[in-house]
């Protein structure tokens, strides 16, 4: 088994125009940093990105947008960028908009191998066009599906080579669950250690749903609202 | 005229009960952290992943990988706990969280809420807002009465794409507390120094008023 490769262009360079990629992350907090710059390098065209935001104008999804490279977004909330918006507002980008508890639980559906799941979010709203409703103890519940993506790219902050994962903090947010979700799913790590190294009390996502991991380098770890107090 | 965006925090942190766990929206209910009582026990949740929400970071120690859902660089405190955005929205989705406080745009006397979208204009989308309407057993909605133009934000029907229907329960405005039940709105208090006529003016929905109306003390 060898699911180590060298770094994000080797990791990617299998994902072609037109695909659908789920990635990691909320605002820019855990977004798969290395493998978005080798997106862009490769300069992949018509992709469906899922995400729950589209980063800023010049980070995360947003480097992704300002090359035209995404067809399509489906994500819970994307304020914050203007390109986004522009690209929205001029039609050229398609968006689905999704509750951000449906957008991650049905990246768990897919994980834990359910067709569907039943939300109260979005009942008579917009959301719920064309939806399955079903009562259940008198409450409404729409039908969501399970995501089908092609491809899953994660942040963690460490895994070893057999693909298991940690994550740290807030971090943590999708990644896991899109990690499961993926038909292949693609890991970069702040560190790789050997099998063995990392406790599996400990582990959040076992390597079973990780087929390629590397190391990442140079982490920016933007901060989008940086907020503080006086000592 | 009414109260401030402080102390319409202020006056719902009065809802707040000892050992609650909480979700507080962006924008004025987050300032109800700042207000809860000493001795009281509340966990704040944040949907990104956090239950046990800190104050912001002493300057120079913030963490890139910890934030709350408005982005903003937290802290952990003592007890805290990160999850998955999964786990987040199920402990919200089987009813949980004892409080959710949010912002609105317009409430209905239905107890509608929009908040998320106005067509043509703004394209940001519902973020957790939608999961935590349809959940949350209790929500109160901090809100301006009017908007810039003087119009009603509290209507008969929502003029703007719904957030979730039949979902509020209290309202605490600029002007005053208000419940929603039985397809219309109920005044409960008066902001200092504002009149029941003049919140009567400014609700363009049913409002019921009964017997004397407390003002509000602070």
């Amino acid at each position: 088994m060898n699911k180590v490769v060298l770094g994000a262009d080797q990791a990617i360079s299998d994902i072609e125009d037109g695909a659908v990629i789920m990635l990691g992350g909320f605002g820019l907090c855990g977004i798969p940093e290395n493998c978005i710059a080798a997106l862009v390098r490769k300069k992949v065209k018509h992709l469906t990105c899922i995400s729950n935001n589209a980063g800023v104008d010049d980070f995360g999804i947003g480097l992704m947008l300002q090359q035209r490279q995404v067809k399509k977004m489906i994500s819970s909330y994307v304020g914050e960028n203007a390109e986004f918006e522009r690209q929205l507002l001029s039609g050229e980008l398609e968006v689905e908009l999704i509750p951000q508890g449906t957008l991650a639980t049905r990246c768990l559906a897919a994980g834990y191998g359910m067709p569907a799941i039943y939300t109260p979010a979005g009942v008579g709203t917009e959301v719920a066009a064309g939806k399955e409703v079903r009562t259940f103890n008198g409450k409404e519940f729409l039908m969501e599906m399970a995501f089908n993506a092609d491809f899953a790219i994660v942040k963690a902050w460490r895994g070893d080579t057999q693909g298991n994962l940690i994550f740290r903090a807030t971090s943590r947010n999708f990644n896991p669950l899109m990690a499961m979700a993926g038909k292949l799913t693609i890991a970069e790590v702040e560190e790789l250690v050997p099998v063995g190294e990392l406790d599996p009390d400990h582990i959040h996502t076992p390597g079973i749903y990780v087929h390629r991991i590397f190391k990442g380098s140079n982490y920016e770890k933007r901060i989008e609202q940086r907020t503080t107090r006086i000592r | 005229m009414g109260m401030t965006k402080e102390q319409i925090a202020q006056r719902i942190a009065r809802e707040l009960r000892d050992g609650y766990y909480v979700n507080l929206g962006i924008g004025i209910p987050t300032l109800v952290a700042n207000y809860i009582p000493s001795g009281m026990s509340v966990v704040l949740q944040s949907e990104n992943g956090l239950l046990g929400m800190g104050p912001f970071p002493f300057d120079g120690e913030e963490d890139a990988d910890l934030i709350n859902a408005g982005k903003q660089t937290i802290t952990t405190l003592p007890g805290s706990v990160f999850f998955d955005s999964a786990m987040s929205f199920g402990m919200i989705r089987a009813g949980k969280v004892d409080l959710t406080v949010l912002g609105a745009m317009e409430v209905s006397q239905d107890g509608d809420i929009a908040n998320w979208k106005i067509p043509g204009k703004m394209v940001k989308g519902m973020g957790g807002a939608m999961d935590l309407v349809a959940s949350a057993r209790n929500i109160i909605v901090a809100m301006m009465h009017t908007n810039p133009k003087g119009e009603s934000k509290l209507l008969p029907a929502c003029q703007l794409p719904l957030t979730g229907i039949r979902c509020v329960k209290r309202i605490v405005s600029d002007l005053a507390v208000l419940d929603v039940h039985d397809g219309v709105f109920h005044l409960l208090e008066r902001a200092p120094g504002v009149s029941v006529d003049y919140i009567k003016e400014r609700t363009a929905g049913t409002l019921v008023v009964q017997g004397e109306i407390p003002e509000i003390i602070f």
